[in-house]
């Protein structure tokens, strides 16, 4: 592994990465793709971005080839939307068993709550376990989120927690995996800083 | 049309904040609404003017690009990646989007959601295409209405053409077809600067289950208070009176979060 901080991203096909990039660039982070099990010995951290279906989303992992290299990681890893929603057991969007680093379900909005759905734009983030990921931001801030399907909230892993008809969990981490639900790409200042801390980990 | 009793529940402070959305119009990869902004080192440059907005915290920016003819479509695909590049909150592109391949390298050259308008009117399955071919929540139907001696009719080209289709009804067949938001333009407030159509929103807005942005009529800031307040939608969109500066929005977030408004 390279000794220099880079971003490896998880090129699986699932929705563009334009924006990620456009945000590593902007705070200066070097990044490059990851397409086969061997790029990942040349980042020092891991970014599984995604946006979409999850089934297809984790049809695409699969056909990949990816998916036992991304298990065994031991090098910081973000799922971003989607992405985080891979980490979790199952997703009720397809029916479909994910990765299951983290052992929580992604479960849809529509019949659970009275709100609109999709959940689209910005709401708080509000910590509930101290994590670096989350250094020099307010405990509330505001990131932007688009999703119609969310990750329960469980104490022992989710590290910042959503209010939007119920409480769901906008950050989650186990061991060297977090997820989270909202976009840092498109969330400002707070979401590049988010960005950086996570290059920092 | 009732409202539906449900949506009653819509919680006035849901978590999420309502949106505060500059609306850029540019034709050939240069604005061509007048700005009046006293930092701008160049005015019709689109990629500036939504750096700005992000700085003074708007929550999202809306393109529509009348760009006439379809050579000039790649300054257009050149701007959005250049606003991806700079602008660090989300953005919508409409205009000229006809089929699933247009919104494509749209998408893929950093837009955040596509919006559509007379070309859905002309063809409604362009709405479930787009839905299951990116998802609902990157598909704007920009509707543009007006009344007509009572009832509220969908105009196109920029509201020019009447048609003899209801809005309400075209509406709720876009939100089944897999519309994720609606831009809402009230064609007899648009440029009046007199405020909202506040009871049109309001039905609309108790009628739907996906979000809804107000649009038309923006002439000060007590406008947003009273839309946010009275009808409860989930953003408010407006030109001129930000490209002016009559309404700054750092004061206008200020107004809104002391009338007891969530915003960002």
């Amino acid at each position: 592994m390279s000794n220099n901080k880079s971003i490896g991203i998880v090129n699986y096909g699932a929705g563009n990465i334009f924006s990620l990039t456009a945000a590593l660039d902007r705070i200066a982070l070097p990044y490059g793709m990851v397409n086969t099990i061997a790029d990942f010995d040349s980042h020092s951290h891991i970014i599984i971005p995604g946006v979409g279906h999850a089934g297809a989303a984790m049809d695409k992992l699969r056909h990949s080839g990816l998916v036992p290299a991304i298990k065994a990681l031991t090098k910081p890893v973000l799922g971003i939307c989607v992405g985080m929603q891979l980490l979790s057991e199952h997703s009720e969007e397809g029916n479909v068993d994910l990765l299951g680093l983290i052992p929580i379900n992604t479960l849809h909005f529509a019949g659970r709550i009275e709100l609109k759905v999709p959940h689209i734009g910005w709401n708080r983030a509000l910590i509930s376990r101290q994590h670096p990921l989350f250094d020099g931001i307010a405990p509330d801030a505001y990131f932007y989120f688009v999703h119609s399907y969310f990750l329960e909230y469980n104490e022992n892993f989710t590290i910042a927690k959503t209010e939007y008809g119920t409480t769901f969990s906008a950050a989650i981490q186990q061991d060297n995996f977090i997820g989270v639900q909202f976009h840092p790409e498109k969330s400002g200042k707070e979401g590049e800083k988010l960005l950086s801390n996570f290059s920092k980990l | 049309m009732e409202p539906t009793p449900t949506n009653h529940l819509l919680a006035k402070s849901s978590g999420v904040a309502k949106r505060i959305i500059p609306c850029l119009d540019v034709k050939d990869g240069r604005t061509v609404k007048g700005v009046n902004f006293v930092d701008l080192r160049d005015a019709g440059d689109p990629v500036e003017l939504a750096w700005q907005y992000s700085e003074q915290e708007a929550d999202e920016l809306v393109f529509l690009d009348i760009t006439a003819t379809h050579e000039k479509r790649k300054t257009t695909i050149d701007m959005v990646k250049n606003v991806a590049r700079q602008v660090n909150i989300p953005f919508t592109i409409g205009g000229g989007i006809k089929e699933i391949a247009d919104a494509e390298i749209l998408l893929n050259s950093g837009a955040d959601k596509i919006s559509i308008n007379s070309a859905a009117v002309r063809r409604p399955e362009l709405i479930d295409e787009l839905a299951s071919a990116f998802g609902i929540q990157f598909v704007v139907l920009a509707v543009d209405t007006r009344f007509v001696d009572g009832d509220a009719y969908v105009f196109l080209n920029g509201g020019r053409l009447k048609t003899n289709i209801r809005t309400e009804e075209w509406i709720k067949e876009a939100e089944s077809r897999g519309a994720g938001e609606i831009l809402l333009t009230s064609m007899d407030h648009d440029g009046t600067k007199n405020g909202f159509d506040i009871p049109f929103l309001t039905r609309i807005n108790n009628s739907l289950r996906i979000p809804v942005i107000a649009s038309g009529g923006a002439g000060k800031a007590q406008h947003f208070v009273d839309v946010f307040q009275q009808s409860n939608v989930d953003a408010a969109l407006a030109a001129s009176v930000f490209h002016y500066g009559e309404i700054n929005i750092p004061e206008l977030k200020n107004l809104l979060r002391g009338s007891g408004i969530d915003v960002r």
